[in-house]
């Protein structure tokens, strides 16, 4: 049994053919990159595997069961956590509440426990708050633990859906485009952020980003996507290396 | 015991205080004030209660729904039909005899009172499964479509509701202590709930539904429970509505009525509980006050006769000076607290 795999996913949105025959097999701690040029449908394909997306073709097997097409929120309490290209913080709440989100699925409570504030509910909302305070802690956010996400520097934000992706307690993380827009500093910072996540919660880690130097530093397998086709995996040598990936990104050679 | 929790003591004492305070002046206003006046205060808490339940569904979850005028029909209606004694059925339902089970049951108010509201949770069961398929825009539309609907059921199905006759001769069971009771009572069980984990993940869902179901959030759960409690409030609020004016037709539950609720919330501030109070009672009076400009008046040498409806036009002046000045509405998102309270007195200051 594997503990991550994916098979032959394909999706068309009409006659356009955003990923078609994508596979990929993870290992529990892998840390995997997904490159390729805009548009090549790296993104579509963490929405398949996320259930925002029903794939036309394919499968999707995670520890053991086949989650294809389910719903998002039951693929999350499954252990799969994402964070968004453009980020998708909730804006208006703080950040501690932004953290406890993660946790609102695991609650056992009904909702009118949570009214009448019965013992049950009581002890499971403190335990929220205490465990997402050090999930903040760890994340070193608790200094802007009450204020509101939205107004968070851009490195922060980006942090913060991360930490608020680990509060759903995953084994698997989706990250998309983690350092876009940020300079080499915040990206080695970044870098650092991930390998420690990775260790502390014994996470695999999936990444999609046009960073290569950080994506070539971090990541030990890679997987190139080009219109919707994988056209090379390897290690970061094998690819960088590899004539395929060098003509989808630059383009053929001259008088070729 | 920390000085934060002493503190927490005495917040906690200060609203029941406030609560006691409150009933002790209706208990003054009952034996004092006269009918209109009481009457007025009892419309206020009607509009509380439907205002801070549509806040819930409109403002904190976010989904822009126009059909509480068919929960308050449902909840008018069911409520209605129990509290009638079968005699008193008999007679009103002239063209067409009412059905059997409804033509014997008779109920005291409180009983059905909750399950007028019941029935009105129930129908909002059941409308969550197609109108939480859609969002925004078309979600109001097909919410819309539901409030007319059951206002056409209401004026077909004689044998139940009586047609466009309506019910009439209802006890006027309704008064300063139902009818704020019922307000406090919702107040106290929205503002715990949307304080809660499950206040806080319908709010996720206004804010992002994707990333809210990708948090692990179950999105249309939420939803429906969002709409469900709604509902059943709106429905209570129907049956004490229909037992203070005594009689209830199906014009009387037109989308007239979610059109002033509408206007309540966006004034208070889609979200704020306690902007939905202020304003809901700030309505009330309003409408109250601006029959003035629905008389006829002499201005100069020009006689205007009355002209019916002018209360709207301010009304919709009012939507639009919110609009341009304050467009959160009056409260934005705040909610009262006596923190801010005691911050406003400048009393109990925060040692630095």
């Amino acid at each position: 049994m594997s503990f991550f795999k994916v098979e032959h996913l394909t999706m068309k949105f009409g006659g356009l053919v955003a990923v078609s025959d994508f596979s990929l097999t993870a290992k529990e701690g892998d840390l995997i990159g997904l490159i390729g040029p805009n548009g090549a449908g790296k993104t579509t394909a963490f929405n398949m595997i996320t259930g925002r997306l029903l794939p036309t073709e394919g499968k999707i097997y995670f520890r053991g069961k086949d989650i294809t097409g389910t719903q998002s929120h039951i693929i999350n309490a499954g252990g799969i956590a994402r964070t968004f290209q453009n980020i998708r913080l909730f804006n208006d709440l703080t950040v501690l509440e932004n953290a406890m989100i993660g946790y609102h699925g695991r609650l056992r409570s009904s909702f009118w426990e949570a009214i009448f504030r019965l013992p049950r509910y009581k002890s499971e909302e403190k335990k929220m708050r205490s465990m997402a305070r050090e999930l903040l802690a760890e994340v070193q956010l608790d200094n802007v633990a009450n204020e509101k996400a939205g107004t968070l520097a851009y490195g922060q934000q980006r942090k913060l859906e991360i930490a608020r992706a680990l509060a759903t307690n995953p084994r698997l993380l989706l990250l998309d485009e983690p350092v876009a827009g940020m300079n080499p500093r915040e990206t080695g910072n970044m870098m650092d952020f991930i390998n420690s996540i990775r260790e502390a919660y014994a996470l695999a880690i999936i990444l999609i980003e046009h960073d290569m130097r950080f994506v070539m530093g971090l990541c030990e397998h890679l997987i190139v996507l080009d219109h919707g086709v994988t056209i090379a995996t390897g290690n970061p040598a094998e690819i960088q290396n590899n004539p395929q990936v060098i003509e989808a990104y630059l383009g053929e050679p001259e008088g070729a | 015991m920390s000085d934060r929790h002493r503190r927490e003591w005495i917040y906690k004492l200060c609203t029941y205080g406030a609560i006691v305070g409150l009933f002790a002046f209706f208990l003054q206003v009952q034996n004092q004030a006269d009918e209109y006046q009481i009457r007025i205060l009892n419309v206020s808490a009607i509009f509380v209660t439907l205002a801070v339940s549509y806040n819930l569904i409109n403002g904190v979850a976010g989904q822009f729904s126009l059909g509480p005028n068919a929960f308050m029909a449902v909840g008018a209606y069911t409520t209605a039909l129990l509290t009638l004694s079968p005699a008193e059925k008999e007679l009103s339902f002239i063209i067409e005899p009412i059905i059997w089970p409804l033509s014997v049951l008779h109920l005291p108010f409180l009983p059905s009172l909750l399950i007028g509201g019941a029935f009105a949770a129930l129908l909002g069961f059941i409308m969550a499964f197609p109108v939480f398929r859609v969002r925004g825009d078309y979600l109001a539309i097909v919410t819309l479509g539901f409030g007319e609907v059951i206002r056409v059921v209401a004026n077909n199905v004689q044998s139940i509701t009586n047609g466009p006759l309506g019910l009439k001769g209802l006890s006027e069971y309704t008064n300063l202590w139902w009818s704020w009771g019922v307000a406090v009572f919702t107040v106290f069980c929205v503002t715990r709930l949307v304080k809660s984990s499950f206040g806080r993940a319908m709010q996720a869902i206004r804010e992002d539904e994707v990333a809210a179901a990708a948090m692990g959030i179950n999105v249309f759960r939420h939803k429906m429970l969002a709409f469900v409690v709604h509902a059943f409030f709106a429905g209570m609020a129907g049956g004490l509505m229909a037992h203070l004016i005594t009689t209830i037709s199906p014009t009387l539950f037109s989308f007239f009525l979610t059109f002033n609720l509408l206007v309540i919330i966006v004034i208070g501030g889609l979200g704020s509980m306690t902007g939905s109070i202020i304003a809901a009672i700030i309505i009330t009076y309003a409408g109250e006050w601006l029959r003035v400009v629905e008389e006829p008046m002499a201005i100069g040498p020009y006689n205007i006769p009355g002209i019916p409806g002018m209360r709207m036009v301010v009304f919709s002046i009012m939507l639009i000076l919110v609009m341009i000045f304050a467009r959160q509405g009056l409260m934005g998102r705040r909610e009262f607290s006596w923190e801010w309270f005691c911050g406003f007195l400048k009393i109990g200051k925060r040692r630095g």
